[in-house]
C-alpha cells in the first residue's frame, strides 16, 4: 500500500494510506489530515491545499503547471518546493512521500 | 435614500441554485430580483471552475460550470429576473408579522429592496478578498492597507505598494502611477498572469524608472495607529528588507466568507443555516435557504440537491406571496397554464 506521510507546522507527522490515482489533497481529507482546506474542492482554484514537497521528493514530485504556478500567486510563503496537494496525483513511484503542511492555508 | 423596489422575492446569491430557483418561483408566478456580490452571474461555477467539467448535473452527461450557468441563465430567462451584481446584501430586517411577512433588504451599494419571502442561496458566502497573512494587517484596514479601491482620491502624492501578479494588481499599477507619489509593484515571482498589455506598460514605465517591481513576498507591516510607514518583504534567497509605503494594496485573490448572513437573525449550525426540509424554510418564517449554505440531517452539497431544494421552497412561498390562492400541483410538459407563463404554448 502506498503512504504519505503530512507533517504539520508544529512537527506532528502523519503517515496515511494513498490510493494510487487519487490526489494528494484528497488523501489527506479522506484521512482527516489537519492543515488543508480545499476551498475549491479539487479544481485548482483556490491554492488552500498548499503544500511544501521534502526536499529528496521534489524531482520525483515534479514541478507545477502553468496554471498551478499562478495560483500559487495567492499561497502565502511559497517557496521553491510548494506545490498545490490537489495536482499532485499519487503513484507508486511517490510510496513514502513526506510533505510539510504550512502555517496558515490562503 | 434611494427609492424602495417592491417585488415578491429576493434572492441572495446568483449560483446555480439561486437561479434555478428564479425558475421554480416564477413558475408560481413569484417574481424574484437576485443579489451577488460577484460582478458576474453563476457563483462558485463562473468564478472558480467556469472551464472544468461538471458529470453530475441530470441529463449532462458532462457540462462545464460556465456552461451550466449560461443554460440556466437562458431557462429562467421567461421569468426576467432583475440582477443586482456587485452588491454585498448587509441587512435584512423584519417587518411583517410570522404569517404574513415582510422583508427590507439592504445592500452595501445602497439598493432598498422589499419583498415578501427571501431565499437564500448563497453557497459558501460571500467571496470577499483574501486577506494576507501578514500579522497585523487587521490594524491597517481601511487606512492603509486596501483590497479594492474605492476612492483613488485617497492615493494621491502617497507612495503605494501594491501586491499581486493578477489582472488587478498591474491595473491599479497602472492607474494609480499617475496619482500615486510613487507606485511599488511586488510580485513572488517574475511572471505575470495579468493581460501582456498591461504587463508591458508595467515593464516600461520600470525601465523608464517611473515604477518600481521588486520580485518578493509580503513578511511583515510596520507603522502605527493603522498608518503604515513600511512593509517587509521578503525575497527569493529569504532574506527580508523593508520598503516604505504610505499604503499597501494587496490582490491576493478571493476567498469564501459567511459574511453579514450571521447577522440576520437566523439560527446557525457550525455557520450552515439549519432548515425544515419539507419546506426549506429558516428558523424565520418567510426566510428560505436552499444549496451548499445549509444543514439538515443527510444534506448533500450537491447542485442537484440546491435544484430540489428550490423546488420545494417555492411551494411554500407561494403561500406568503399569495395567501388566498390554492396552489395546484402542474407539471410544465402538460400545463398549458406554465407553458404560457414560459412562452412556449
Amino acid at each position: 500500500m502506498t503512504k504519505v506521510t503530512f507533517i504539520d507546522v508544529s512537527g506532528v507527522s502523519r503517515t496515511v494510506e494513498a490510493q494510487v490515482g487519487a490526489t494528494v489533497m484528497e488523501t489527506a481529507l479522506r484521512n482527516s489530515v489537519p492543515g488543508i482546506e480545499a476551498e475549491c474542492g479539487g479544481a485548482c482554484a483556490c491554492a488552500t491545499c498548499h503544500v511544501y514537497v521534502a526536499d529528496e521528493w521534489t524531482e520525483t514530485v515534479g514541478k507545477p503547471s502553468q496554471m498551478e504556478e499562478d495560483m500559487l500567486d495567492f499561497a502565502a510563503e511559497v517557496r521553491p518546493n510548494s506545490r498545490l496537494s490537489c495536482q499532485i496525483k499519487v503513484t507508486e513511484a511517490l510510496d513514502g512521500l513526506v510533505v510539510s503542511t504550512p502555517a496558515k492555508q490562503g | 435614500m434611494s427609492e424602495i423596489i417592491q417585488t415578491d422575492a429576493v434572492i441572495v446569491g446568483a449560483g446555480p441554485v439561486g437561479l434555478f430557483a428564479v425558475f421554480e418561483l416564477g413558475l408560481l408566478d413569484i417574481k424574484a430580483h437576485l443579489i451577488d456580490i460577484l460582478p458576474k452571474i453563476g457563483g462558485q461555477c463562473a468564478e472558480l471552475y467556469p472551464e472544468k467539467p461538471i458529470y453530475d448535473i441530470p441529463g449532462y452527461p458532462i457540462v462545464t460550470g460556465q456552461g451550466l450557468v449560461d443554460a440556466l441563465t437562458k431557462q429562467i430567462q421567461p421569468f426576467h429576473p432583475t440582477f443586482h451584481l456587485g452588491e454585498m446584501v448587509e441587512r435584512v430586517e423584519t417587518l411583517g408579522a410570522p404569517e404574513k411577512p415582510l422583508f427590507r433588504i439592504a445592500t452595501d451599494a445602497g439598493t432598498t429592496i422589499e419583498a415578501k419571502v427571501v431565499v437564500i442561496a448563497a453557497g459558501g458566502g460571500s467571496f470577499q478578498p483574501k486577506r494576507p497573512p501578514t500579522p497585523g494587517v487587521e490594524a491597517y484596514e481601511g487606512k492603509s492597507v486596501f483590497y479594492s479601491v474605492r476612492k483613488i482620491e485617497h492615493f494621491r502624492g502617497r507612495r503605494v505598494l501594491i501586491a499581486g501578479g493578477g489582472d488587478s494588481a498591474l491595473d491599479w499599477a497602472l492607474n494609480l502611477h499617475p496619482v500615486a507619489s510613487r507606485v511599488t509593484l511586488v510580485h513572488r515571482r517574475d511572471e505575470f498572469r495579468a493581460a501582456p498589455h498591461s504587463v508591458n506598460a508595467m515593464r516600461a514605465l520600470v525601465a523608464e524608472k517611473k515604477m518600481d517591481l521588486v520580485i518578493a513576498q509580503l513578511a511583515g507591516l510596520k507603522g502605527a495607529d493603522g498608518q503604515l510607514s513600511a512593509v517587509t518583504l521578503r525575497g527569493a534567497d529569504q532574506a527580508t528588507f523593508d520598503v516604505e509605503c504610505d499604503d499597501l494594496l494587496a490582490f491576493y485573490g478571493l476567498t469564501m466568507k459567511l459574511g453579514p448572513v450571521a447577522e440576520w437573525g437566523l439560527n446557525l449550525h457550525e455557520n450552515l443555516i439549519p432548515v425544515d426540509t419539507a419546506t426549506f424554510e429558516t428558523s424565520t418564517p418567510g426566510v428560505f435557504a436552499i444549496g451548499d449554505i445549509i444543514t439538515y440531517p443527510g444534506k448533500l452539497k450537491l447542485i442537484l440537491s440546491g435544484f430540489h431544494e428550490g423546488a420545494l421552497a417555492a411551494q411554500k412561498a407561494h403561500r406568503y406571496v399569495y395567501p388566498d390562492k390554492k396552489l395546484l400541483f402542474q407539471y410544465t410538459t402538460s400545463s398549458t397554464n406554465l407553458q404560457r407563463k414560459l412562452g412556449v404554448s
